[in-house]
């Protein structure tokens, strides 16, 4: 068996890799046969919808040039926006992998090394039951910052004016400008531009804690903000930090 | 003519019996033209994708001679970079390497030479669109898979041809298996399978959490079930035949092979440590990991007891020298790969440079070096003409060998540090700023393994100047005279 052909082309080649494709492949795919993909319209929420029609006021002749004009009507208005938003996300995430900002920014909290400190909440998997995350942006390597928690963090015009020269915001940054998202100008993103922007701002936009800007020290101000969310709701990280006295 | 590489060694083993010399069994068995086409097509994509991660570690040091020009975006050369090495080098040195080694170890040619060469025009089609689909913002979002989604089933189809042209010949060679052809009928299993599972199951499936252990299963089956097998497998057959005496210990190959293929695909997920992915999962990953590094310790141990009586080898005898050193790679970052799936190391070093570090000791310190050991030890053969420099031959090791040495010393320490830098909440700059000297030296470490491919390839070229010249009788191999 050991060394005939019929062992190894059977047991070796397609057996074993059976096993392994059962055992990690298909036994998640079980456990979350449950959590129904949402599409790109059922995760605009309210957040990342006030942050999309932000950009229609920062940059309203982009934002035209790219969607049109909304319809007077309020209902058809939302309808439009939603839409237009979703499109976006759809873009943003296309351009998020084209740019390969995938290989040098990751999109998972892990509960380890401070990064609830760092980054906000832990993980976890509804977080990624989405079509935007097919395949998931877990990313395996850190140049710059994680960005699951990133949404609302820093205003539209930052990522703006950050997309197009990354050195003006952050001197030292090794971050690649990408003046491709824009009209010759930080203030005159493109479709790619509004596109990205409003995927960056997505991120984390369906976690209670958004936005959730870096801590280095637990300060008393976050801990009066949290008190308005109920118990249950809150991160691990929210409810040790209130058990110790 | 007495440091010639290795050609002392040219009767191989399994023509010990053959009532034919040598190079007519080449003539019938190899299509030595096609070996060299592949060899050349590697050798060019190794040239792309250096060229790729030198633009990507340029622009880490706030160099970039290209800004702002779309189609040569750092981001977009660095998925050119670890593809074209995956794809274009690795892939075509593997078939060009195989296309010698098969038929000389079944006896029997490749199933159907007209089809050895329209997978060869095929494969570079779609190596070539790869990076051209990535370079135009076509990738696929998964890492090592970023070939576009319309060339996957077009890049299967190359794989499962490869598979037919090289199975059939394989299953009806007569008599026991030798260990190479265990590792080359497993890997021609596993690498469709592995490439249509990656490709296909993340993008139109599964998403989220799955698709993350999906993805992890990829990324590493593409290096366990396709990369290494073939890798050992040539080991296997090139370092018996260079050194003229049989692998040390046959109970020891088998352990290798079956360890490998029961363990090596159970660890993919030991990519995505910490992740949503079920803990039992995580937790299975890292055991298995660490069970491959038992099973690579046996591997290694029959390797170097092969050389035992033979280390002058080592320094006389080159292509010995790039394979082994790649051994000494291989032990080193297979016992770090241990250490590192843990979860103490997890938590420390993933998301930095040490993985970096790590994936070009694997890929470069390994691999490439076996198979840039391959070409030199049969780019003479395939010319009929030996090295124009032996000293240039020399520079190339000894550039890419220390050059990939400081790359990854130097990678694996910032990433310690970048750990750190993270884990104690400091500013996010501490850790950019703090990289930069890192970074430097591996920009220099990048260019001395770039100048180690310049030379190589300046020397094949006055090789085959020289190959294409008449020769006066002396100078010329005997495998090369009929």
């Amino acid at each position: 068996m050991f060394e005939s052909k019929s062992g190894i082309l059977g047991i070796a080649g397609l057996a074993f890799f059976g096993i392994a494709f059962l055992s990690n492949a298909v036994i998640p795919m079980l456990m979350y046969r449950n959590l129904p993909e949402q599409k790109a319209e059922q995760l605009i929420n309210a957040n990342v919808r006030y942050q999309f029609e932000d950009l229609a006021r920062r940059f309203p002749a982009a934002f035209e040039k790219t969607y049109g004009s909304p319809p007077a009507e309020t209902k058809e208005r939302e309808a439009w926006l939603n839409q237009k938003c979703a499109d976006a996300l759809r873009l943003g995430r296309k351009v998020y992998i084209a740019e390969a900002c995938w290989h040098c920014h990751s999109q998972f909290v892990r509960p380890v090394s401070n990064e609830e400190r760092r980054w906000g909440a832990v993980s976890a998997s509804p977080e990624y039951a989405n079509e935007l995350q097919r395949p998931v942006m877990f990313g395996t390597r850190r140049v710059g910052p994680d960005l699951c928690r990133e949404g609302g963090r820093r205003s539209s015009d930052w990522h703006a004016v950050h997309f197009f020269r990354p050195a003006d915001l952050s001197a030292k940054s090794p971050m690649p400008e990408y003046p491709w998202f824009f009209d010759g100008a930080a203030d005159k993103p493109n479709a790619r531009g509004l596109a990205i922007i409003t995927y960056i701002q997505w991120l984390g936009s369906w976690h209670e804690t958004y936005p959730l800007y870096e801590q280095y020290e637990a300060s008393p101000l976050q801990d009066m903000q949290v008190d308005a969310v109920p118990a249950a709701q809150q991160s691990p990280a929210t409810q040790a930090r209130k058990a110790t006295p | 003519m007495t440091l010639s590489l290795g050609r002392a060694a040219d009767s191989s083993l399994e023509e010990a019996g053959a009532p034919q010399p040598a190079h007519l069994v080449d003539a019938q068995l190899v299509e030595t033209r096609l070996v060299a086409f592949y060899f050349l097509a590697a050798l060019a994509y190794l040239f792309i994708s250096m060229l790729g991660g030198f633009l990507m570690a340029l622009q880490l040091v706030h160099i970039n001679p290209l800004r702002g020009i779309e189609l040569l975006s750092p981001g977009r050369w660095r998925m050119v970079h670890t593809n074209a090495i995956a794809y274009g080098f690795l892939a075509n040195a593997f078939l060009g390497a195989l296309h010698w080694a098969i038929p000389r170890l079944t006896l029997k040619p490749v199933f159907n030479r007209t089809l050895s060469y329209l997978i060869f025009v095929a494969w570079q089609i779609v190596v070539v669109s790869t990076a051209v689909g990535i370079v135009l913002g076509q990738a696929q979002g998964l890492e090592w898979g970023e070939t576009p989604v319309w060339i996957d089933p077009v890049a299967l189809l190359g794989l499962v041809l490869v598979t037919i042209n090289f199975t059939i010949p394989m299953t009806q060679a007569r008599g026991p298996l030798y260990v190479s052809l265990w590792y080359f009928m497993a890997a021609f299993v596993w690498t469709p399978l592995t490439y249509a599972m990656g490709n296909f199951v993340p993008e139109y499936w599964v998403n989220g959490t799955s698709a993350g252990a999906i993805g992890g299963l990829f990324i590493h089956d593409l290096v366990g079930l396709f990369v290494t097998p073939l890798g050992w497998g040539l080991m296997y057959y090139f370092v018996p035949i260079l050194l003229r005496k049989p692998v040390w210990s046959h109970g020891l190959s088998l352990v290798g092979f079956w360890g490998l293929a029961f363990f090596y695909p159970l660890t993919g997920i030991h990519h995505f440590l910490y992740t949503p992915i079920p803990m039992f999962l995580q937790y299975g990953a890292v055991i298995s990991t660490i069970a491959v590094e038992m099973v690579v310790t046996t591997v290694i141990v029959n390797f170097f007891g092969t050389l035992r009586g033979s280390g002058r080898e080592i320094v006389t005898n080159l292509p010995i020298r790039w394979f082994y050193t790649g051994m000494v790679f291989y032990a080193i970052t297979c016992f770090q790969c241990a250490l590192q799936t843990t979860m103490t190391f997890q938590a420390l070093i993933h998301f930095s440079d040490w993985v970096v570090g790590h994936a070009h000791l694997v890929m470069f310190g390994v691999f490439s070096m076996w198979l840039l050991g391959i070409m030199t030890y049969l780019f003479p053969r395939l010319l009929g003409r030996d090295w124009y420099s032996r000293t240039l031959c020399e520079w190339h090791y000894w550039l890419s060998a220390v050059g990939l040495a400081v790359m990854a010393g130097d990678l694996i320490l910032v990433g310690v540090f970048q750990g750190f830098w993270w884990g104690s909440l400091q500013m996010w700059d501490v850790s950019v700023d703090g990289s930069q000297p890192f970074w430097i030296v591996r920009v220099i470490a990048g260019v001395a393994m770039f100048a180690g491919l310049l030379v190589f390839l300046y020397n094949l070229y006055m090789t085959w100047r020289l190959s294409t010249a008449p020769a006066p009788e002396t100078a010329r191999l005997p495998a090369a005279t009929a």
